[in-house]
């Protein structure tokens, strides 16, 4: 080992240890605890019960109590949840990012104020977006209902937050207002490195703009904009906050991470609740690898 | 890079475009200014939805203050472990990217991709487990004890945005230093630094907005109602009985929090956006 490379280790030895013991010894404490019984108020004594906790009588997986199936179960609800508040949200963030990052590259006078008032969503934290839009979302006082009352696009005030015809919906729309800035940024620092005079030819020799949108600006874009969706996407898939204080964490929109915590914390269950908290880990982990495999994305230091 | 200057648009082009950034700028303004105009109202006005408190006061803030809830003291510790966790996470990254930006060495890239992967997993992961290192480490429901765990997400934050600027100084600068007889120590303290400030100061901001944010550890950490942080503090505003939730109040605390993290991210907009791009576009 030469002098240099002693150094690099010595530098990241400080970091090494905390990551070891933040991250990957209470990971494995986690799985270990999935295959034991624990209650929370006295976690040393725990009793070793296999695969139970997935697949048992009162398992995560095939449990046979579950009327209606798997999916109509507490935990099937919360996996199909939060599939469909990442999916929509993020979907819908993308789009809404690129329509604003490409208003927001071109030239006009007043761009800087428009950005930095894009800043405002995202600076703000997520547990008061939670508040200040369920404070506008309110069913009888709230300035949303009052404005579509108002304008008769709706004859009775909604319980947005709490209908659960609504509630998820409600929840996207929040999370859309707050990241969509986040995607706008990204993609418009992606769009900013594009070449200049590959758009003046194509201006030059009269080319239809949506054709050079998607013939050579999104081909240029894309694996930035897959790379940023793909963070986005994680972020989605471990979503707790938001639900848990604008619908007041209720069962139509547990997510699964409420869920892990409704059983570990509220129920007391570790072993059942880390049960969940492993298949969680793991769901998302495969999750991530299939998308990156179909989008082609390599996260690697070589990748730009 | 523009793709037409402004004179070429045509006219109804211009009028899209200022459209749409109206519209853009009420929806991303608009609701906090609601949260703003909520706070410094208070009895029956609390309910009319217009823009304008007929008679603004600060009496939600005082509530605030001299409520049942140690608003102050929650305050003061989200103040306290935010500072705090990203000291840590600065300290040990500058250092560690230095190695990992720098230095050639075996298994490097695995290691990066290994800091990638924990700085995007779920951090649910570890509830129980981090909840037994804890309790172990007698740090359980204390506010200061929080740092451990958010040191999970802030370090390799870090590690990775400070990597990225870290491979970009001049080759020639550090060259120059070891021929000057300069160990690694004083390259990255008295040569880098200069150099580094900027990313430092956006790498530092990113990561005090996410342990100022943090909400799940520190509702599952901390239960004891002096050790609170502010999210949590806000989440748990509740009026003399259930069904009178105080949102003047809750509005009220909502401006608190926000206003000093708006403020910075405006202040620094240029060098938080070079921090975001740089963690997710060059990464």
């Amino acid at each position: 080992m030469n002098n240099r490379t002693r150094t690099a280790w010595t530098f990241l030895a400080p970091m090494l240890f905390l990551m070891v013991l933040v991250a990957a010894w209470p990971l494995g404490r986690s799985i270990w605890f999935s295959l034991t019984e624990t209650n929370i108020n006295d976690m040393s004594a725990s009793k070793f019960v296999g695969l139970g906790n997935y697949f048992g009588e009162f398992g995560l997986f095939g449990n046979p109590n579950d009327v209606g199936g798997f999916w109509k179960g507490d935990w099937g609800i919360s996996i199909l949840n939060t599939f469909k508040f990442a999916i929509v949200s993020v979907t819908l963030e993308t789009l809404a990012g690129l329509g604003v990052a490409m208003l927001l590259n071109q030239d006009f006078k007043g761009r800087t104020l428009v950005r930095t008032a894009m800043l405002v969503p995202w600076a703000i934290p997520t547990i008061v977006s939670a508040k200040m839009w369920g404070w506008m979302l309110h069913d009888q006082f709230g300035v949303i209902n009052q404005m579509l009352v108002d304008g008769g696009l709706i004859a009775h005030k909604i319980a947005w937050t709490a209908d659960p015809a609504y509630a998820m919906w409600t929840v996207v729309a929040v999370d859309v207002w707050k990241t969509t800035p986040f995607m706008a940024l990204l993609i418009l620092a992606a769009l900013q490195t594009l070449p200049r005079d590959c758009y003046e030819a194509a201006r030059v020799d009269g080319v239809h703009p949506l054709r050079l949108f998607f013939k050579v600006t999104l081909p240029l874009i894309k694996h930035p904009l897959m790379v940023a969706v793909i963070f986005r996407l994680l972020d989605a898939l471990r979503i707790f906050d938001l639900i848990f204080v604008l619908t007041s964490n209720s069962g139509t929109t547990i997510s699964m991470s409420g869920f892990v915590r409704r059983e570990m914390v509220d129920n007391g269950n570790v072993g059942f609740g880390s049960a969940a908290s492993t298949s969680l880990f793991l769901i998302i982990f495969m999750s991530a690898i299939l998308f990156m495999r179909a989008a082609r994305v390599k996260l690697s230091e070589e990748s730009s | 890079m523009s793709m037409s200057s402004t004179p070429q648009r045509p006219p109804l082009g211009q009028a899209f475009i200022y459209f749409a950034s109206a519209l853009l700028v009420i929806v991303c303004v608009y609701p906090f200014l609601y949260c703003l105009s909520t706070s410094f109202k208070s009895g029956s006005d609390l309910f009319s939805t217009s823009l304008m408190p007929s008679n603004a006061s600060w009496r939600n803030y005082v509530a605030l203050f001299e409520g049942s809830q140690p608003f102050g003291r929650h305050l003061l510790n989200s103040i306290l472990v935010a500072t705090l966790t990203v000291s840590a996470a600065i300290l040990l990254g500058v250092t560690a990217s230095y190695a990992l930006g720098r230095i050639n060495f075996k298994g490097k890239s695995a290691l990066l991709l290994a800091i990638l992967a924990v700085s995007m997993f779920p951090q649910v992961a570890v509830l129980s487990g981090m909840f037994e290192l804890m309790q172990a480490l007698g740090i359980y429901n204390r506010a200061l004890g929080l740092i451990l765990p958010y040191t999970i997400f802030t370090l390799p934050f870090t590690v990775w945005i400070l990597t990225t600027f870290m491979r970009q100084l001049p080759k020639e600068l550090e060259e120059a230093a070891i021929m000057d007889g300069c160990g690694p120590l004083r390259i990255i303290f008295e040569v880098f630094m200069p150099l580094l400030w900027p990313a430092l100061v956006s790498t530092g901001l990113l990561a005090f907005i996410g342990a100022w944010n943090e909400f799940l550890f520190a509702l599952t950490f901390v239960v004891d109602d002096n050790e609170r942080t502010v999210p949590v503090s806000i989440s748990l505003i509740t009026g003399s009985t259930a069904y009178e939730i105080p949102w003047g109040s809750i509005m009220a605390a909502s401006v608190i929090v926000t206003v000093p993290l708006l403020l910075l991210v405006l202040a620094f907009q240029k060098k938080i956006v070079s921090g975001l791009t740089a963690g997710a576009v060059k990464g």
